[in-house]
């Protein structure tokens, strides 16, 4: 079973106004289980309207959406899915362990279950050490790592993620990354991801999709395989070739 | 609290200065008692009728902080039920302008005649319609004001609106309410010695104040008028302690 089907999709902003916007036009797109991919795309070509979509923030104007071989609302609802955004987005009067307690709270799990799992959590982004500080005691980067501890909380099969590293330095970013892959690796978890690194969406993904803008559509799909996902991975020729492979795609749409 | 003490230097000090500053230009002046008297007869006051001033404060402090919490409830309530409905924001808000423009404390000498003249209850009242306003704006703003990357992740957790208002809501309004709260407590003193002018049960700092000024007996009106202000800044730190441990998270717990 695939993680996400898009069928034939189309977003269509203030339908019937003044200001309508075509934002995806005839979008197909199929995230196999345990796959990992990036959209990548100039700003306004609505990579992350695409993500709102899986994420049933908002609706399809017409298509379907299916996350785990569900419609995208009944998934959203059963927390199929785990998101996480540029901004860390963490409840400052709560601690990073509750924070990271917060979705299983809302599913109705036991207390003691869920600071196990917080626990858990917060090891695996090397956070454990913190769980009793508040996010404003953190760095920008210690922040971000808390909000992947929570989108991982529910144990998703899908992990949702718009820019999350987008506010974050080079150093911190590059950290965070191989943390992120060896946490999927680890987990099994699907991921879409959406980046306007073009080094950022090779070095993780399994498949780079490359969108454009006005309207919003997919126009390469690129399959990405490293010899491995590490720094010597980001030294391989294969790691250049699909960088340029990526942004000759990118550059091929015509800019208006 | 070690590096607290630093910052307490410069306006001690420049109390103390003025203090001296005041006292110099009362006796080398020879300024009339009764139209400035020197900080030392003022304090020569206050301990004479320390007695006297610590009851009346204890009448009017009751009477500030029954006010004070009647009207934050209120308005904590009012802000809430604004929050949720959109038509009684539209309709509420325009209405707060309205008795925020109310000269509140002119409102007591009628309020006065609506209850017998041993009940506490009109000066109370004034302090709750006083206290109620910068309350009900701040706590408002607050709920109004949620992150939207909150709003989208507690959609996607599927969260009811009650959920949404007692796990993001209120917390998130916390801040605001105390920045109203702040102010409120300073008021709501203010608006309790005030109220005291105007009739009513005469046990408080106001009625003090006035009597001994018609006694011409002017540094004991003053001994007054420094116990209100001490009682006023007794509100206002009670509310900064109150804010601090209401909001752990607002302190920087490590350096």
């Amino acid at each position: 079973m695939s993680a996400v089907v898009i069928d034939n999709v189309v977003k269509i902003f203030n339908q019937g106004r003044g200001d309508e916007v075509l934002a995806l036009s005839d979008v197909d797109l199929t995230v196999g289980d345990g796959e990992f991919v990036s959209l990548i795309g100039p700003s306004g070509c609505g990579k992350s309207t695409l993500l709102r979509l899986i994420a049933d923030l908002i609706p399809a104007t017409t298509g379907t959406v299916t996350v785990a071989g569900k419609p995208a609302g009944q998934a959203r609802r059963e927390q199929a899915y785990g998101l996480a955004f540029q901004q860390a987005g963490l409840f400052e009067w709560r601690t990073v362990r509750k924070n990271v307690e917060l979705p299983l709270e809302l599913r109705g799990i036991g207390r003691a279950e869920r600071r196990t799992r917080a626990e858990q959590m917060l090891a695996l982004v090397g956070l454990a050490d913190f769980a009793g500080h508040y996010p404003g005691q953190l760095s920008g980067g210690m922040q971000q790592r808390v909000a992947i501890a929570r989108a991982l909380a529910v144990q998703p099969p899908l992990l949702l993620m718009d820019e999350p590293f987008g506010a974050l330095d080079e150093m911190t970013r590059e950290h965070l990354q191989s943390e992120l892959l060896s946490i999927c690796a680890t987990t099994g978890t699907s991921t879409v991801f959406v980046t306007h690194s073009i080094s950022e969406a090779v070095f993780l993904s399994d498949r780079v999709v490359v969108m454009s803008a006005r309207p919003g559509r997919i126009t390469a799909s690129i399959a990405v395989d490293l010899p491995s996902r590490d720094d010597a991975g980001r030294q391989s020729p294969a790691f250049f070739e699909k960088i340029t492979e990526v942004s000759q795609a990118l550059r091929g749409v015509p800019v208006p | 609290m070690r590096r607290a003490l630093p910052s307490l230097v410069p306006p001690l000090l420049f109390g103390i200065l003025a203090l001296a500053g005041w006292e110099l230009f009362v006796r080398l002046g020879r300024v009339a008692p009764f139209i400035l008297p020197a900080p030392s007869a003022i304090w020569h006051e206050l301990t004479v009728q320390r007695g006297n001033v610590w009851d009346a404060a204890l009448a009017s402090g009751a009477n500030a902080l029954i006010g004070l919490v009647v009207g934050t409830l209120i308005a904590v309530l009012a802000a809430l039920a604004t929050s949720r409905f959109r038509l009684l924001g539209e309709v509420s808000v325009p209405f707060a302008a309205v008795l925020n423009a109310l000269p509140i404390i002119a409102l007591a000498p009628i309020l006065n005649n609506m209850f017998e003249s041993t009940s506490s209850v009109p000066r109370r009242l004034v302090t709750a319609i006083v206290v109620f306003f910068p309350v009900f704006l701040n706590t408002l703003r607050g709920l109004r004001e949620v992150d939207p990357v909150h709003q989208e992740l507690m959609h996607t957790y599927a969260a009811s609106g009650w959920t949404f208002a007692v796990k993001v809501r209120l917390p998130g309004a916390l801040g605001h309410l105390f920045t109203g709260l702040r102010q409120a407590s300073s008021l709501a003193v203010i608006a309790a010695v005030v109220a005291e002018y105007f009739g009513g049960l005469q046990d408080g700092l106001g009625s003090r104040i006035t009597s001994a000024a018609a006694f011409t007996a002017y540094p004991r009106a003053w001994a007054y008028v420094a116990g209100a202000c001490l009682l006023g800044l007794t509100f206002y730190l009670v509310t900064l302690l109150l804010e601090r441990l209401a909001m752990p998270w607002r302190q920087r717990l490590i350096a």
